[in-house]
């Protein structure tokens, strides 16, 4: 007597009921609509060079998550009330989209960075605060500096789940990293990017477009970067030296913590966390692959310079 | 363009307001923002209706910076704006950005209708002298219009008779949208971001037509066959003389002194990331106590 719906190949109650839900297939793209991004760049600059949040707003499907709407967090100034008045702030804003059909759902949250500085301990704490609540978050970095010189800085970025696990279980001793490999250890990962708009939006785009698109903003003209010193690499460098010193002090303090922990057999010193100079060595190695990239890019304008003047 | 209509002294005077000098600059995120939310919109909505906020520069030019929709109902003789949303609204903003403030409304649809003479009065209440803005959704002109009104109240003696919506020259500015590039912002969909490679490619080729663009024209004035425009020669001559000339021995040692700091750039790049990968490997190695 066999069950007729399975006998056609679909499942029986039972069966649908007792089945584990199925892990989620894994997350490859982040989509941005338009309007997404450009609220994000109109946020993060106006506020620029202190450094803004906000909430994105979307819908998760299967392989894709999607962003359509956000919106920016006020300024929080340090004190009790603040926080209140920001969760209250944010339902507020919830609700009051929800009326006008926004997606109500909240995929992640945005920040702006200086210079390309985002690691840092509160983004791992905010990550795993959102972690709890919702699934699949990601978030969105953008780096007003850098855009400036012709390139949308615009990063997703999402914890790996075996940094998550270790930092849930405090392992961020010296002796479990080393375990875990400690160059193994990718924290952050980065998410393919696509950038979507409604055809009505794109309609208008098309008619308002003005008439000279030639370098306007992308990285103007060969000729004037060729002569004038790039600024960046120098704030890089003072980047660096500090990371470098901040490193520096801090193995120093494990190695004093760790001698005292020998001496004093009574209270043993718990071994402070790793996490801050592994950011910090984290920050950078993407500086020094940063430099690598705009020195390369400085070599392609310089030759390309000579072959114009060659030419003449 | 004021003048009293009647020559005689008494009797009623037809009085025309004055034009004044506003115009407004829109920022592409609120067309953005308008399109995105006539997307959105409930079934039996015709239109959309929402505040415009920003700021009003010194010159009167009023700037118009940020948008939000208010959800409203209309039906044939009668609208009606959710008020308090509204004020929500306006309150959240202004914690983000205080300096934004109301200085207007919009609506989708073309033209200015009966219905909007009563949410502008509104609008009026709440700030003086507010823009309308009105989008196109519906492209019904074929072209995609973007208009901004102020309106200026007709009134003979002391009777009010009308509102006149006059239009007011609008600037679309897009600063931010160019950042992120016409390209991505005029597609359906754009597969992913282009870096400085690809954007140096394409400004190449562009630069490239251009280049033939010019060249094509040049010679079309040289034959004769278009009539030459002095501007525009000028304009050429003065791109080309931009290119800045150096002798060969000046140049080569320009271009050496770059290369040289390029490389001394790399150079540092790679030892700090060699020390780096020591100290990791010195601080997690050794744990003897």
């Amino acid at each position: 007597m066999a069950n007729p719906a399975q006998a056609a190949g679909g499942r029986s109650f039972l069966q649908a009921v007792s089945t584990v839900t199925e892990a989620p297939s894994p997350l490859r793209v982040v989509q941005m609509e338009g309007l997404a991004v450009l609220k994000i760049i109109k946020h993060c600059e106006e506020f620029a060079p202190a450094l803004v949040t906000g909430q994105l707003l979307g819908l998760d499907v299967g392989s894709v998550l999607e962003v359509t709407n956000c919106f920016p967090f006020p300024m929080r100034e340090d004190d009790e009330e603040a926080d209140a008045d920001g969760a209250n702030y944010q339902l507020e804003m919830m609700r009051c989209l929800r009326e006008v059909n926004v997606d109500n759902n909240t995929v992640g949250w945005y920040q702006s960075c200086l210079l390309g500085s985002f690691q840092t301990v509160e983004l791992i704490e905010t990550f795993m605060n959102y972690q709890e609540n919702i699934r699949r978050c990601v978030c969105i970095v953008y780096d007003p500096s850098r855009s400036n010189q012709g390139v949308l800085a615009l990063k997703a970025l999402k914890l790996t789940d075996s940094f998550m696990d270790l930092y849930r279980n405090n392992g961020l001793t010296g002796e479990k990293l080393r375990e875990k490999n400690y160059h193994g250890l990718i924290f952050l990962r980065r998410y393919r990017f696509k950038v979507s708009n409604s055809a009505l939006v794109s309609a208008f785009m098309t008619e308002l477009e003005p008439d000279s698109p030639v370098s306007q903003n992308k990285t103007s003209s060969n000729i004037t970067i060729a002569t004038s010193r790039d600024n960046s690499p120098s704030s890089r460098h003072g980047f660096k030296r500090e990371g470098k010193r901040t490193c520096q002090e801090k193995q120093l303090e494990r190695a004093i913590a760790r001698r005292r922990s020998i001496q004093s057999i009574f209270k043993p010193i718990p071994e402070p966390s790793r996490l801050e100079g592994y950011l910090v060595t984290n920050q950078i190695s993407s500086y020094c692959n940063h430099i690598n990239g705009v020195a390369g890019q400085n070599f392609n304008r310089l030759y390309l310079m000579k072959g114009l003047q060659e030419e003449d | 363009m004021a003048a009293p209509d009647s020559s005689r002294a008494e009797g009623p005077v037809l009085l025309f307001p004055s034009s004044s000098s506003a115009s407004a600059r829109v920022e592409a995120v609120v067309v953005f923002n308008i399109c995105d939310s006539y997307v959105r919109r409930p079934d039996q909505a015709e239109r959309v209706i929402g505040t415009l906020l920003g700021s009003v520069l010194p010159d009167g030019t009023v700037h118009v910076r940020n948008t939000y929709v208010v959800p409203h109902s209309e039906s044939a003789d009668q609208v009606a704006l959710d008020i308090e949303y509204h004020h929500n609204m306006y309150a959240s903003h202004q914690k983000v950005n205080p300096k934004e403030v109301i200085v207007g409304w919009f609506s989708t649809g073309f033209g200015v209708s009966g219905g909007s003479t009563l949410i502008h009065e509104f609008y009026s209440r709440e700030v003086q002298n507010p823009i309308h803005l009105t989008v196109d959704t519906g492209f019904t002109t074929g072209d995609a219009s973007i208009k901004a009104y102020i309106s200026s109240n007709l009134s003979l003696g002391d009777r009010h008779l009308a509102a006149l919506f006059q239009e007011i020259p609008l600037d679309l500015r897009m600063l931010e949208a160019g950042k992120v590039g016409f390209d991505i912002l005029k597609s359906t969909i754009v597969d992913k971001l282009p870096n400085d490679l690809d954007g140096m490619e394409s400004s190449m080729e562009k630069l490239y037509t251009l280049v033939d663009e010019i060249y094509k024209y040049v010679d079309d004035v040289v034959e004769g066959r278009v009539a030459p425009d002095n501007k525009i020669g000028r304009f050429i001559g003065d791109s080309v003389a931009s290119v800045p000339k150096f002798s060969p021995a000046a140049f080569d040692k320009l271009f050496n002194d770059k290369i040289q700091d390029n490389l001394a750039l790399v150079y540092l790049s790679s030892i700090t990331r060699t020390q780096i990968s020591i100290a990791e490997k010195l601080n997690t190695a050794a744990q003897i106590l």
